[in-house]
């Protein structure tokens, strides 16, 4: 878990703690003008968890679906002009968990297609057990390019509309507004750490340097860094909620209402409904 | 992930790995249950509670930056579920996981979008309440004396994430993506390992506190809200306790039980009833349906790509003309 931690992402090991940068990089907006990105940020929203939902209910091994799919999120890719390469490169996030699922090659019941032994272990993989580990990899992937396409078109604060027309809490919303505005800045203060601790050969990344301790003071070293990142946004957050009372804030949380969807708009969510019911439809049909 | 090392699979399910039924019912009971403790937190926190656990959230997104190498290539991080259930009481820390996975799925896609009501649900709910049982048990059994701190928090931490992790499995092997006998010691195994970096963060981040700002663990505690936590956090290790071990020793697979119980075929097959036996005209063969779709699929990008080169021909003239 935490193996995609941002900071991974986005810049390899040895540089975050060189880095004199700030973090805003980490944001994946990318600013454009594309169709996409001028898409309604609630259409786009709806859409995109009716897409993966889609790819979700399409049945195991129910191919000429997926080869529907994989042409509609490539014709997204396109409209968004955010360079495909770019989308299939983040893309490879989820690969790692489909370990999780390559036992399946060998568990499901049904034709044998191979065999092996392995000690006092015969292994036979079965068409069955290949086709739903291909199956769930494909979908998995299908659906992590739309999320991404979703977030790289979409600023934040969009995304937070969309959140409000979806009827979440205005509390829970206003929370996510304020962690996004903070984010930044404490992921900031995370690399300052990393930096100061860097800086007193705390830990070095070399294989066969010294590492500093032991591995448990290595931890204790991390954890007062966490500790003291706490205690940091402690402060922060009662600097943060004095700052707002002073300017009128009273815990109610107050918005602009957002403008009604136009008919354009509802055409759209209604199109793209109807392609994701006509692929489960064919889904249905063909693996019947 | 650029250079990652070794990096066991991770516990953020993305989508495409659990069944629609899975993936709803968790979005249900993690709905119900961030519902209650937005509740609560706004009554414990009052007009505090949006910048505090806004700022928090953002500090324990932050935190999973700060990892230390264990050996061989591999490192051990920060989740932070435990740290945030221990100084802020459980509803404000499922509040604060919420929003840590939900940012970590819709922008970063560490996680899927309908897989994140399950995620939310196995960090954020089964996490903080195995937590805050265990922290809170601990405390109570050391009395006044500084060692509950200590040791509830390195217990709680690490056996949070080893809980998370079987119930993650549990989901996948309800959802025949991972077969059960396999993937629930797996993930089990491998996050005891991992769980040992997280308590020993949050033991070392405990000492920091305990030393520098005792007043801050006194935060999560002052209040008598997490009676109902504390049962809830027993409940399910409990019925973890005895799913996994129960489950794993099937060897075909939970997915094997479902279907000798009907209700994966009837979950698979539940919204393809309202039409039985239809059939596309000329459409009943597979080979031809593919090559159909194959070339609906290709004309669409053809398409689209045709699309958007005559708008942006049309879109260069009017800049011309506007010149």
């Amino acid at each position: 878990m935490a193996t995609n931690s941002v900071a991974e992402i986005c810049v390899p090991k040895n540089k975050i703690v060189m880095s004199l940068m700030h973090v805003h990089f980490l944001d994946p907006y990318h600013s454009g003008n594309s169709p996409l990105h001028r898409l309604d940020p609630r259409v786009k929203v709806v859409l995109a968890l009716a897409f993966i939902l889609t790819a979700s209910l399409t049945p195991f091994g129910a191919w000429a679906a997926y080869i529907l799919l994989f042409a509609i999120v490539l014709s997204i890719e396109m409209l968004s002009e955010l360079g495909i390469r770019y989308v299939l490169k983040r893309a490879f996030l989820a690969t790692p968990f489909v370990l999780a699922a390559l036992p399946l090659i060998f568990t499901v019941q049904g034709t044998p297609i191979a065999a092996f032994t392995l000690g006092a272990w015969t292994f036979s993989m079965t068409l069955e057990g290949v086709e739903r580990v291909l199956s769930i990899a494909f979908k998995s992937w299908v659906s992590v390019q739309m999320a991404i396409v979703l977030a790289a078109t979409t600023t934040f604060p969009e995304l937070l509309n969309a959140m409000r027309a979806l009827r979440l809490p205005k509390l829970l919303v206003a929370i996510f507004g304020l962690m996004w505005r903070y984010l930044f800045v404490l992921a900031d203060e995370a690399l300052r750490l990393l930096r100061a601790r860097a800086a007193r050969s705390g830990a070095s990344r070399e294989p066969g340097r010294a590492r500093g301790g032991s591995v448990v003071w290595r931890a204790r070293v991390t954890g007062g860094m966490a500790g003291n990142l706490l205690v940091r946004s402690f402060e922060r957050g009662d600097r943060i909620y004095a700052a707002m009372a002073a300017r009128g804030y009273d815990g109610e949380v107050r918005t602009f209402p957002l403008p009604p969807l136009g008919a354009r708009q509802w055409l759209m969510i209604g199109a793209g409904l109807t392609i994701c019911l006509v692929i489960l439809l064919l889904a249905a049909v063909i693996t019947r | 992930m650029l250079s990652a090392p070794f990096s066991p699979p991770a516990m953020h399910i993305p989508d495409g790995f659990l069944s629609v039924l899975v993936a709803a019912a968790l979005w249900v009971a993690t709905i119900i249950v961030v519902a209650r403790a937005l509740r609560r937190a706004s009554a414990d926190l009052g007009e505090r509670q949006v910048p505090m656990m806004g700022v928090l959230a953002a500090a324990i997104f932050a935190g999973q930056m700060l990892n230390f190498p264990v050996a061989g290539g591999t490192s051990g991080h920060l989740l932070g579920a435990a740290l945030a259930t221990i100084l802020m009481g459980p509803w404000a820390a499922v509040i604060i996981m919420t929003c840590v996975i939900g940012v970590q799925g819709l922008i970063f896609q560490d996680g899927g979008l309908l897989a994140m009501g399950a995620n939310i649900f196995n960090m954020g709910i089964v996490g903080v309440a195995v937590t805050h049982f265990v922290y809170r048990s601990a405390r109570a059994l050391a009395g006044r004396r500084p060692w509950g701190i200590f040791l509830g928090g390195f217990l709680s931490a690490w056996l949070g994430v080893i809980l998370s992790a079987l119930i993650t499995a549990l989901e996948l092997a309800v959802s025949g993506t991972a077969p059960a006998n396999l993937a629930i010691p797996a993930m089990g195994s491998v996050h005891i390992l991992i769980g040992l970096g997280e308590g020993l963060i949050t033991l070392g981040a405990l000492a920091f506190l305990y030393f520098t700002r005792p007043d801050l663990l006194k935060i999560g505690e002052a209040k008598p809200a997490g009676r109902a936590a504390w049962v809830a956090g027993l409940v399910i290790a409990i019925l973890i306790a005895i799913a996994s071990p129960l489950a794993s020793s099937f060897p075909d697979g939970l997915e094997w039980v479902a279907q000798q119980q009907g209700f994966l075929t009837n979950a698979q097959n539940a919204p393809y009833q309202v039409i039985p036996d239809y059939v596309f005209p000329g459409v009943e063969n597979q080979a031809l349906a593919t090559i159909i779709a194959g070339v609906v699929g290709v004309l669409t990008v053809f398409g689209v790509a045709l699309g958007i080169a005559y708008m942006r021909r049309k879109q260069g003239d009017a800049n011309l003309m506007q010149t």
